[in-house]
């Protein structure tokens, strides 16, 4: 990837961001956020992360978003929302504070030196590589988000479901 | 393949999102708007993460981004069925109308 | 120094009689009678075995009873040790041989009456009391008895508490004695610190004894420590042994029954400050400017209380008077370095004192309850025994040879004389002036016409002989006490033998007043009424002792009332509840502006997180 395309990629993840943001309607929020993340999935594959890109499709885009509109739609919340922010207070603080983490980062940045693009070992970001450091030192984390999985699914079907 | 830009482009973009996910979590009423910029938030960390990830060498990053991605799907899960639950009692999905913890 | 176990038995013999009166008196009544005297007269026959035991010892030889340690507080000890020498053993045999037939008396006056255990209870702890204030090794002991006699004479004044006057005097005698023992413990607390500066945290009699030169030169800011020890410990006399200023709760103390003010206000308590300073005469004799003040108040004391004397128609106040008068000689005694004519005059005043009040509690007892000697007279016939034994008390007191008064007074005054010659002639003015005012109090109760009310002329009788023994022996004491060597049993030997002029002089006094009183109220009885009417405003002012109290009460108590009033209402409603309401209120109010900020919306909250945490991370980027 060169420096104009990253930067036109760039440019067309901020723009999706703030539609999920700010745009009324639910649904088009919803769509805006599809693709937020497939265009961040690109960035992964530039950074020589594919098992991760691809699950960042399966997973976050493919089964979360998609649990996401199905809520919109049981719910029936697909009008556009006549007052969709907070009041103008609110709103003024809230965009100064967004804008004071850009400024810390920018002058934590400052001060870090630009780390190096090492060479890369071979197969760097491919399954096998994860897989290796997932089931080493990482097994248990591992085993614990599976039993956080568990929990969840249960809590999710015990809240869903309709009582009575 | 090389990353195209320098680390500190990708650092930039990913606090750029993340601050706009934000506002949005700050400003926005309706609850499920509000989720979906939580999750805006978490992928700008997933962004900072593997671009890291990449300049130090390291496998770890990448970990750490797939266990980002377990623990949302699995948070996503649980806050819309509290959703659904709270639109149940109340019939309303409006941030400002959920307010009876007050003073 | 010699060791022994014999002398805790004196004081507790009548310790032990509180424990029976308490528990077991109110069922047991016969037995209290038996009970109550017997034990103070066992710690009689015990103190007297003790005082030939003594009488063997070498000279300067000491009995010492370590009953136990007491207080051990680092180097500071003060043990729970009886002593016996000359002096505290002459005190131990007044107070438990008076004290003995005080409470015999007691059986006959006090029978009937529905606190008779608890009576005996107060007197038994009142001896107790006074033999640990005479036997004490130390100063801290003695304190100890100091308060316990204290106590006793509030709870034996107000002892018949359902008449308020009755509680309000108990009252009275502990608040001023309280105010007395307020100068007793500065005086310990500058003796002890000064003597433990330089390494002797004591004190027990003899160490201070031993330390004489350390107080010799000690000062504290700037006066010498004798001369502050002296007059705060004499403080502490003037309250206990009522003198000036504080001796106005002993009139008021008549309201407790008479043989109480017999044994505590005329034989033993009112002399713990006379004792006090005989002890610790080594350490007055450092102090000449102290011992001065001493000699001039005792002298000052028994003028005026005998000026008082004269005009008073109770006949126990006539006696109260006196015995602050006569508490005056002893202090004037002690003044001026007669120590052992003092103790001496403590002994025979106990004597004919405790007669007299004896006496006079057996005329009201014959008479039914009239104490206003206006309206007794010719009573000499019908209560022969009293009139007898009163008698001789009262040409004791008066100073007529050869009875008790006469020797002890005489050396009192002569050394006056030798001192401060002033106070000699004070003091013989005020022995004319007691003559006087004695053979008025027997001229109107005993002589002349009866003036009895109805009720008491069919009343009147001779007390039983439980009361009139008691009078008889101490009168034998009253006659006869003036030939007790006490003085050279102290050791003190070369304070005697006034010059003739001066005993012929005041005998020449004594026979004086007593004529006068003689003239003024038994042959020519319209006279008195006549002077009065003539001195007129000066005799009211007598008549009303004064009107001391009436100052105190202006000068001290009213504006103390009034300062408490304004703490009470004032200061404690509104400064100290107005301070702590006044904290809660404030924090009510400020909070009630804080809790706006639980809006209960969360994503509020979740907007001061956000600040919150860019402020942080801020600190640390811009470090």
């Amino acid at each position: 990837m060169t420096a104009p395309v990253f930067l036109l990629l760039a440019v067309l993840v901020v723009a999706a961001a703030l539609t999920v943001v700010a745009h009324p309607s639910p649904v088009y929020s919803a769509c805006a956020l599809v693709v937020t993340l497939f265009l961040l999935s690109v960035f992964f594959v530039a950074l020589d992360a594919q098992l991760v890109a691809v699950l960042q499709v399966i997973v976050y885009a493919g089964a979360i978003v998609v649990l996401f509109l199905f809520v919109i739609m049981l719910l029936n919340l697909t009008q556009p929302e006549s007052r969709p922010t907070a009041g103008v207070p609110v709103v003024a603080v809230a965009v100064g504070g967004g804008i004071g983490i850009a400024a810390l980062v920018a002058a934590a940045l400052r001060r870090v030196p630009p780390a190096g693009a090492p060479a890369l070992p071979e197969g760097f970001g491919d399954t096998a590589a994860l897989a290796r450091r997932l089931f080493t030192a990482y097994v248990l984390p591992f085993e614990l988000t599976s039993v956080l999985l568990l929990v969840a699914i249960v809590g999710a079907v015990g809240l869903a479901s309709r009582k009575g | 393949m090389p990353p195209g830009a320098p680390l500190t482009w990708y650092l930039g973009l990913s606090a750029v999102v993340f601050a706009i996910g934000t506002v949005g979590v700050l400003v926005r009423r309706n609850i499920i708007v509000i989720f979906m910029a939580i999750e805006l938030m978490l992928n700008a960390v997933n962004l900072t993460f593997v671009a890291f990830a990449r300049s130090l060498g390291s496998m770890d990053g990448q970990v750490i981004v797939f266990f980002v991605m377990t623990v949302a799907a699995a948070e996503a899960a649980v806050g819309l069925a509290i959703i659904l639950a709270l639109f149940r009692n109340r019939e309303t999905t409006n941030a400002d109308e959920l307010v009876t913890l007050r003073w | 120094m010699t060791p022994t176990t014999a002398l805790r038995w004196i004081v507790l013999l009548p310790a032990a009689g509180v424990f029976f009166h308490v528990f077991v008196g109110r069922r047991a009544i016969a037995a209290v009678k038996v009970v109550g005297p017997g034990l103070v007269g066992a710690a009689f026959a015990v103190a007297v075995v003790a005082a030939f035991r003594l009488r063997a010892l070498p000279e300067g030889g000491i009995l010492r009873d370590h009953v136990y340690t007491w207080i051990a507080a680092g180097p500071f000890r003060a043990d729970a040790v009886l002593r016996l020498d000359a002096l505290s053993a002459v005190m131990a045999l007044v107070v438990t041989g008076v004290g003995f037939l005080i409470h015999v008396y007691s059986v006959g006056y006090m029978s009937g009456d529905r606190g008779f255990a608890r009576y005996f209870a107060y007197l038994n702890l009142f001896t107790t009391a006074m033999l640990i204030l005479v036997l004490a090794d130390n100063l801290v002991l003695l304190f100890v008895g100091w308060e316990g006699v204290g106590l006793c004479s509030y709870l034996l004044i107000g002892f018949w508490y359902e008449k308020p006057e009755n509680a309000a005097a108990g009252k009275k005698a502990f608040l001023v004695n309280r105010i007395g023992d307020a100068g007793f413990l500065l005086g310990l607390f500058v003796l002890v610190w000064t003597l433990g500066r330089h390494g002797f945290w004591t004190l027990d009699v003899a160490e201070i004894e031993r330390h004489l030169d350390v107080l010799r030169t000690a000062t504290i800011g700037g006066w010498p420590v004798p001369v502050v020890v002296g007059l705060l410990l004499f403080m502490g006399a003037t309250g206990k042994s009522a003198q000036l200023p504080l001796y106005v709760w002993l009139p008021d103390a008549m309201a407790g029954p008479t043989p109480v003010s017999a044994l505590i206000h005329a034989a033993t308590m009112v002399t713990a400050g006379v004792y006090m300073i005989a002890r610790l005469h080594a350490l007055y004799a450092l102090a000449p400017a102290a011992l001065t003040v001493v000699a001039v108040v005792g002298a000052a004391t028994a003028l005026f209380a005998a000026v008082i004397a004269t005009a008073q128609t109770d006949i126990k106040r006539v006696l109260a008077y006196s015995t602050v008068s006569q508490l005056g000689y002893m202090f004037l005694g002690l003044g001026v370095g007669a120590t052992g004519a003092a103790v001496f005059h403590l002994v025979t005043h106990a004597f004919f004192k405790a007669l007299l009040f004896l006496g006079a509690g057996s005329v009201i007892h014959g008479l039914g309850g009239e104490q206003d000697m206006q309206r007794m007279g010719g009573l000499r016939e019908r209560m022969p025994v009293t009139f007898w034994t009163m008698a001789a008390a009262g040409l004791a007191i008066a100073g007529v040879p050869p009875l008790a008064g006469f020797f002890s007074k005489d050396e009192i005054v002569s050394s006056a004389f030798r001192e401060m010659p002033v106070l000699g002639v004070v003091g013989l003015v005020a022995a004319a002036l007691t003559a006087y005012y004695t053979g008025r109090l027997l001229c109107l109760t005993f002589l002349g016409r009866s003036r009895l009310s109805h009720e008491a002329e069919h009343h009147v009788h001779e007390s039983p002989p439980v009361m009139t023994l008691p009078l008889a022996i101490l009168a034998v004491g009253a006659v006869a006490g003036g030939f007790l060597p006490v003085p050279a049993l102290l050791g003190h030997r070369g304070e005697a033998g006034a010059p003739l002029a001066l005993m012929a002089l005041a005998t020449g006094l004594a026979v004086g007043g007593l004529w006068l009183a003689y003239q003024l109220h038994v042959v020519h009885p319209a006279v008195p009424a006549q002077v009065a009417a003539r001195l007129g405003g000066f005799y009211q002012l007598v008549r009303d002792k004064f009107r001391v109290d009436e100052l105190y009460d202006a000068v001290v108590i009213r504006p103390l009332f009034a300062a408490a009033d304004v703490a009470a209402r004032g200061i404690d409603p509104k400064l100290i509840d107005g301070t702590v309401n006044g904290t809660g209120m404030l924090v009510a109010a400020t909070s009630g502006v804080w809790r706006r900020l639980q809006t209960g919306n969360v994503q509020h909250y979740a907007l001061f997180f956000l600040l919150g945490a860019l402020a942080l991370l801020g600190y640390y980027v811009g470090r």
